[in-house]
């Protein structure tokens, strides 16, 4: 965990309300990890994972949802950024010789990093990427160097239907999966595999374990999604 | 040299600089940001008799210059907090701290306080009876002056260390809390705990905390601590820690001109992790620029 002043590299739309933005330069972060950007004007900063990471600089993906990601999209090249870095638990990598990575919509967000680590380690992931439908995929291009399966609800892209239903179309070889999705879509993973990791979100305040505002019921207790996780065994959560 | 030592309840601190409880976890978190020990103290996350989750998610929220909660003492109970947390910070941090109690009746709060009574590393006992957070006890036991003298005399019969009552200021007149309190017998009032707030999604048409509402807290709320801090010192001759709002040395400064002894530090130790040491490093400026060098001199000067 880091307080840096990163500086804006570039913030482009990738759809109308999708955005990636560089920031850098920064240390070389654990796939998985988050970071909390403080935006002017607002009280809490605002938890992204890493999107990717290049040696120099990092990128975050994020959708406009309220005010403070509004203003965010306003920022531009050349600003600075005041920044909390390498939160969080991150994926452990170790763990897996035949990945599949699983992204449910912006879920997506934390899977390219990840598949350019394992790819580092000279292990090829597999990525199944899902939405509700095409244009919620407007990231895509990003991912055009690894395998990529798809699926939408509508059928507009890739298989038709839910993500779950697309897994178990394709009967794929993998031994760990590691996803990131929305909680529902987390939750019906289950249905499908018991073998992986999940990345978890909630609200949070702080971001580094101190105000206990997003914590979670697992197995083994207690666990705060920003300090313990995000990333969790699929076994350990207990879904409310 | 500016001195920035302050007295309260019988102990010296090396500042007045004090994270507030609920904002800091068990303290040990911090050291991974910076070495803690520069800390006048710490009060600790409030403690309760049994295990506590708190309640469901969400219970944070953004709003105009602060934030929304509604954790709702989450802790892991007093046998493991004396056992397993306040071991981990003793690691960290040499000085003595402030155990933070809740409760839902008066059995637990005597109970909890009793066990915190025997543990070496507190020299004060902050009795929460303020929190908007926690169903059937929490604030009900800060609202009315009898309850919350008639608890606090309880306690104050069975605990040897310092009763310092946390007041909320959700009341008609905290000043008359307060001296209801001193008259029970505390040894000391730390206010404000947070004002009851909501936030509503105008997407879903509901508030945004699970719970509907929670306490407001960060730089919003600092004019209406100060006034009531200011109040507090004038009704009452016990000590006085103020918290509510304070972001930087100058905001201490003005608190403790309105009758803090010592000041807590809350909701910005989670904006910025090093809020409590910049405040501490910049105070001797601050003090300098109103030619005073001992901190402890200002403490009241505005009454």
């Amino acid at each position: 965990m880091k307080q840096e002043i990163l500086t804006v590299k570039s913030n482009i739309a990738l759809a109308s309300d999708v955005y990636k933005m560089t920031l850098g330069e920064c240390e070389k972060p654990i796939p998985g990890q988050f970071v909390e950007i403080a935006v002017d004007g607002f009280t809490l900063r605002r938890p992204f994972c890493v999107y990717d990471y290049d040696g120099k600089n990092m990128t975050v993906l994020y959708k406009v949802l309220g005010e403070g990601t509004k203003a965010m999209s306003k920022m531009q090249s050349g600003q600075k950024a005041d920044v909390l870095t390498g939160l969080g638990n991150g994926f452990d990598i170790e763990k897996s010789s035949k990945p599949l990575l699983i992204g449910g919509g912006l879920g997506a967000a934390p899977l390219l990093y990840l598949a350019k680590c394992f790819r580092e380690k000279g292990i090829e992931p597999v990525l199944f990427l899902g939405a509700k439908t095409a244009s919620e995929l407007c990231f895509l291009s990003d991912f055009k160097d690894f395998k990529v399966y798809t699926s939408t609800d509508d059928g507009s892209e890739g298989f038709k239907g839910t993500i779950v239903d697309g897994l178990k179309n394709l009967s794929l070889d993998f031994d760990r999966f590691y996803a990131c999705g929305s909680v529902n879509m987390l939750k019906s993973l289950p249905s499908f595999s018991d073998r992986g990791y999940i990345s978890m979100e909630a609200r949070m305040a702080c971001g580094f374990g101190a105000c206990m505002g997003c914590s979670i019921h697992t197995a083994s207790g207690t666990k705060r999604v920003c300090k313990d996780g995000p990333i969790f065994d699929v076994k350990e959560v207990i879904f409310d | 040299m500016t001195d920035l030592k302050v007295s309260l309840l019988g102990h010296t601190l090396k500042n007045p600089i004090i994270p507030a409880s609920g904002t800091f976890g068990f303290g040990y978190e911090f050291a991974e940001w910076y070495d803690i020990n520069c800390l006048g103290s710490i009060s600790l996350k409030g403690t309760t008799l049994s295990e506590r989750y708190g309640n469901p998610l969400p219970r944070v929220a953004e709003c105009s210059s602060g934030m929304l909660n509604a954790i709702g003492l989450q802790n892991k109970g007093v046998d493991k907090v004396i056992s397993e947390e306040i071991e981990k910070l003793k690691a960290v941090y040499s000085d003595k701290v402030i155990a933070n109690v809740g409760g839902h009746s008066e059995e637990e709060y005597i109970s909890v306080c009793e066990k915190f009574d025997g543990c070496d590393k507190v020299f004060a006992i902050e009795l929460n009876i303020s929190c908007p957070n926690v169903k059937g006890g929490g604030m009900a036991f800060g609202v009315d002056p009898t309850v919350a003298s008639n608890l606090v005399a309880k306690i104050k019969k069975r605990v040897k260390k310092p009763i310092m009552v946390k007041l909320s200021p959700n009341v008609t007149s905290i000043s008359e809390m307060a001296k209801a309190v001193e008259g029970a017998g505390a040894d000391a009032i730390s206010l404000i705990n947070t004002l009851v707030g909501m936030r509503i999604d105008i997407a879903t048409a509901k508030p945004i905390l699970a719970t509907g509402s929670g306490g407001y807290s960060g730089k919003g709320v600092f004019p209406v601590a100060l006034k009531m801090i200011y109040d507090v010192k004038k009704a009452v001759s016990i000590p006085v820690v103020g918290m509510g709002g304070v972001s930087s040395a100058k905001d201490a400064v003005e608190m403790m001109m309105a009758g803090a002894t010592a000041v807590m530090v809350g909701t910005q130790n989670l904006i910025n992790p090093y809020a409590c040491k910049e405040i501490i490093e910049t105070l001797p400026a601050v003090l300098n620029k109103i030619k005073t060098e001992k901190i402890s001199d200002i403490i009241g000067r505005a009454q």
